[in-house]
């Protein structure tokens, strides 16, 4: 059985994404300066849950993973949205690079000229890695190497398809580890590039590994939101239960693993309480302290203590709301990372943001399901198929 | 817990055709033959290094920590080394038995018996190096939250030493049970077989009068993955409060926030290749080959690819983050590590830790036992010598120049870590003799689905 895309639905994305083009035009013409970031987090903030869904589908293949080959499908179309997304969030950095904006603070020269009132003796020691030139080659580098083993995922993908095939699969397998090492680097390093930098003097060396596990539990999130959308459409037969129990589980201990970074980050920040580290969660306590905490309850107490059960990873409704509530805090989370370092105090949650997000959504929507539709959902000669039907815990 | 289905691109994980009863015929005959002469050099020289590390202990009891080689400036070196490296070695067996389950990685039957009983050992091993610095050990109890007439008045809950004390116990613990959890079916299984009364008896109390009805069974595999549950979060507190008790200083090298998580990868990392050194000799001591295979040691090496690997990205994310904060202290601490007069330190952490386990990129030498051997002994070394990085170079090197110093390890300081990995060996050979090192009645449930020539699977 395959998915259609419903004219109804492709409305209801459609629908989203004029919301969006009018919030961010809307924005632009009243308020650029509060409109960039909203445009920099949802660009980001959507094609890293691609990311995360590539990272997981590659992890499949590296470790051999049987039960979750009737679940590919989902993985693979959110993965789809990776170029897409990639397009947005490069033309938002080189925007800022031509300094039509201000979201990085160390964009701007005077930062550098010894003669200028502004000159900042920190941020010109980190010229030789924050300069615009060495940062739009990194940039390119990381999704374009990303875009590039996405092609050769969907290439071995579509091979699979064919036949079974155990060369394939092996190679698939090679695939997934270059991937994966090239994953290992650069996930870290453009979490510094991007987001990181932003606030210029701050520096905190589990940055990277923190902004993947709010990303990697978003896309796990997401694969479960979309596998339970075509449990509900009447597909996927395959998918039974215990599948939909193994996304609850890797749902509940990536909340946790995001927690323990959380943790781990802020705990030993606020107790050395030295100045030029702290003062990155003063910022946010000062400021955002009702959204700092409430993302706490979003991403770790209500995930930990719902999911904390056997049977709520059984319940299709409950799941796919915790599945909501856990895209939305992390999408919240990253807000508090961007925010505080561009518009500082005079944050809003507004139409401009909420517009945004929806906007992002419906397009993010708009090109999985497209891409779900385009391609049968299960692949019946993937060499773990039947270990995958037959699946049971 | 089973897979009905098995894909035919598996590797099987019992070689030759085995019958159940000749899985419990190999895995019991270690236990009921007589001990060989190499099993008794091997276990006289661990013994003898055992009794020197104790007469060491004694010595430094006897007259004070001062034997050793720590001085105001190093004020943890040797022993502190030493105590995180083996608390990291006894990473692997919980981290088998627990997470591996969870992931339900079946491979992890042949091996988990042997891991945990390393855990435990290492444990011990690596609790004795606080206890010893304290100095005064008859009032070692003094860390634990008595009240005041008992003398624990300095119990600071503030200090991450204080949470050592309830992660290590607590970890120690629930190891102890799991590991003894899981022998039970199998202890009875040696009751039933032996011949003499005064085994018999020994083993019947060990069992715990295991009669193995169904309903016994069924509480057998709850409680396993209620302590599975249980001890995936212990695998990673116990180093995440190893690391706090440098991380949270204010010292250049030691306070940076991505120790908690690369800690733990680390110890993975140490506990593994521990556990190939000693199951590479052990499968090849007591016949055991058709259950640790090959593929075994070729997937325990994937995991030290994959442990090391970020190891080494935490090695180079510290180098270009101490570069980047423009913070003097951090970048002298860094190009101190690299470049200062303990250089070769930080060039042989680099060199075992990084460089050697990326290797096993190569099928060949990841499907080699003696390779997996060699390099498993350089990770063994290189993670010592990350630990003594990390604490010896950071401290050498005072805020005030004129205390600046080196660190010499005296004797003693020697004679207590050989004497460690004295007690270790001695444990581990008793319970090689004594316990099924393979979990007998767990590997039974797998031998239809991972047979060699497994059927093909049912459509």
């Amino acid at each position: 059985m395959n998915y259609t895309f419903s004219s109804k639905t492709r409305n209801i994305c459609l629908a989203l994404i004029a919301i969006g083009v009018l919030s961010l035009v809307g924005g632009f013409l009243t308020d650029a300066h509060r409109t960039w970031p909203s445009l920099l987090l949802n660009s980001f903030f959507f094609m890293a849950i691609g990311l995360g869904a590539l990272f997981f589908m590659a992890v499949q293949y590296a470790a051999e993973a049987g039960w979750s080959a009737a679940v590919k499908r989902p993985m693979e179309a959110i993965a789809s949205y990776l170029p897409y997304g990639a397009a947005f969030l490069f033309l938002t950095l080189v925007l800022s690079s031509l300094h039509l904006n201000h979201l990085y603070h160390w964009m701007d020269p005077a930062l550098y000229d010894k003669t200028s009132p502004d000159y900042d003796e920190i941020i010109s020691g980190k010229s030789g890695f924050l300069n615009v030139p060495f940062f739009l080659i990194r940039t390119v580098v990381y999704l374009g190497g990303w875009i590039l083993f996405l092609r050769a995922f969907m290439k071995k993908s579509a091979i699979e398809m064919q036949g079974y095939n155990v060369s394939n699969w092996k190679s698939s397998q090679q695939l997934a580890a270059w991937f994966l090492v090239f994953f290992a680097v650069t996930s870290s390093t453009s979490a510094w590039d991007w987001i990181m930098s932003i606030d210029t003097h701050w520096f905190s060396t589990l940055f990277g590994w923190y902004t993947f596990a709010g990303f990697f539990v978003s896309a796990l999130s997401m694969i479960t939101l979309i596998t339970l959308y075509l449990k509900n459409q009447g597909l996927l037969p395959e998918v039974n239960d215990n599948h939909i129990h193994d996304l609850g589980k890797f749902m509940f201990a990536f909340s946790v693993f995001w927690t323990y970074l959380w943790v781990s980050q802020f705990m030993l920040i606020w107790y050395s309480n030295i100045p030029e580290e702290v003062t990155y969660f003063m910022d946010r306590f000062a400021n955002y302290k009702f959204i700092f905490i409430l993302n706490l309850f979003l991403n770790f107490f209500f995930p930990f203590l719902v999911l904390m059960r056997r049977g709520s990873k059984r319940n299709y409704n409950l799941l796919f709301f915790v599945g909501i509530v856990i895209i939305f805090g992390h999408w919240s989370d990253n807000f508090v990372m961007i925010m505080p370092g561009t518009v500082k105090e005079h944050w809003h949650f507004g139409w401009v943001e909420i517009g945004t997000m929806l906007g992002f959504l419906g397009f993010f929507g708009f090109i999985v399901l497209r891409s779900l539709a385009s391609r049968p959902l299960q692949n019946k000669t993937h060499v773990f198929y039947e270990e995958s039907v037959h699946h049971h815990i | 817990m089973e897979n009905h289905s098995t894909a035919n691109v598996r590797q099987p994980l019992i070689l030759e055709e085995k019958t159940y009863h000749q899985i419990t015929e190999d895995i019991a005959k270690p236990i009921e033959g007589k001990a060989n002469n190499l099993f008794k050099v091997v276990f006289t020289i661990s013994a003898i290094l055992a009794l020197w590390g104790v007469g060491c202990f004694a010595y430094t009891i006897g007259t004070g920590i001062g034997v050793w080689g720590l001085n105001k400036t190093v004020g943890w070196a040797w022993d502190i080394t030493n105590f995180v490296w083996w608390v990291g070695i006894g990473h692997a067996g919980t981290l088998i038995s627990a997470i591996l389950l969870l992931f339900r990685q079946r491979w992890r039957m042949s091996i988990n018996r042997s891991a945990e009983a390393m855990t435990i050992f290492a444990v011990i091993c690596a609790a004795l190096f606080p206890v010893m610095h304290m100095g005064r050990v008859w009032v070692a109890y003094w860390v634990f939250p008595l009240p005041n007439q008992f003398g624990s008045l300095w119990a600071n809950f503030n200090s991450p030493l204080l949470w050592d004390v309830f992660a290590i116990s607590t970890y120690f613990t629930v190891s102890l049970v799991f590991w003894y959890t899981g022998l039970i079916p199998d202890f009875a299984t040696i009751r039933d077989r032996q011949v003499k009364p005064r085994m018999r008896r020994i083993y019947k109390i060990l069992s715990f009068g295991w009669s193995g009805s169904a309903k016994q069974w069924s509480r057998f595999e709850e409680v396993s993955l209620v302590l599975a549950g249980l001890s995936t979060p212990l695998v990673l507190s116990v180093h995440t409060i190893v690391s706090m008790d440098f991380a949270t200083s204010v010292i250049p090298g030691w306070h940076t926030t991505i120790f908690p998580p690369y800690f733990v990868a680390g110890a993975i990392f140490s506990g593994f290749a521990m556990v190939l050194t000693l199951l590479i000799i052990m499968r090849k001591v007591l016949n055991l080959e058709d259950y640790i295979t090959v593929t075994h040691v070729e997937l325990m090496n994937k995991i030290i690819i994959l442990t090391g690997s970020i190891v080494g990205v935490a090695y180079l994310t510290e180098l270009f983050v101490s570069w980047y904060s423009g913070v003097e202290y951090e970048q002298y601490a860094f190009l101190n590590r690299a470049t200062g007069p303990y250089w070769w330190s930080y060039w042989s952490m680099m060199t075992c830790n990084v460089i050697t386990p990326q290797l096993f990129w190569f099928k060949k030498i990841r499907t080699s036992l003696i390779a997996t051997f060699i390099i498993s002994i350089f990770v063994n070394i290189g993670m010592w010598f990350e630990r003594f990085v990390i604490i010896v170079t950071s401290l050498h090197r005072d805020y005030l120049p004129s205390s600046w110093t080196m660190f010499h390890p005296t004797f003693v300081d020697v004679g207590i870590f050989i004497g460690t990995i004295g007690i270790f060996f001695t444990f581990f050979l008793l319970f090689a003799r004594t316990f099924p090192v393979i979990a007998l009645s767990e590997l039974k449930t797998i031998l239809k689905s991972t047979k060699e020539n497994p059927n093909p699977p049912h459509h």
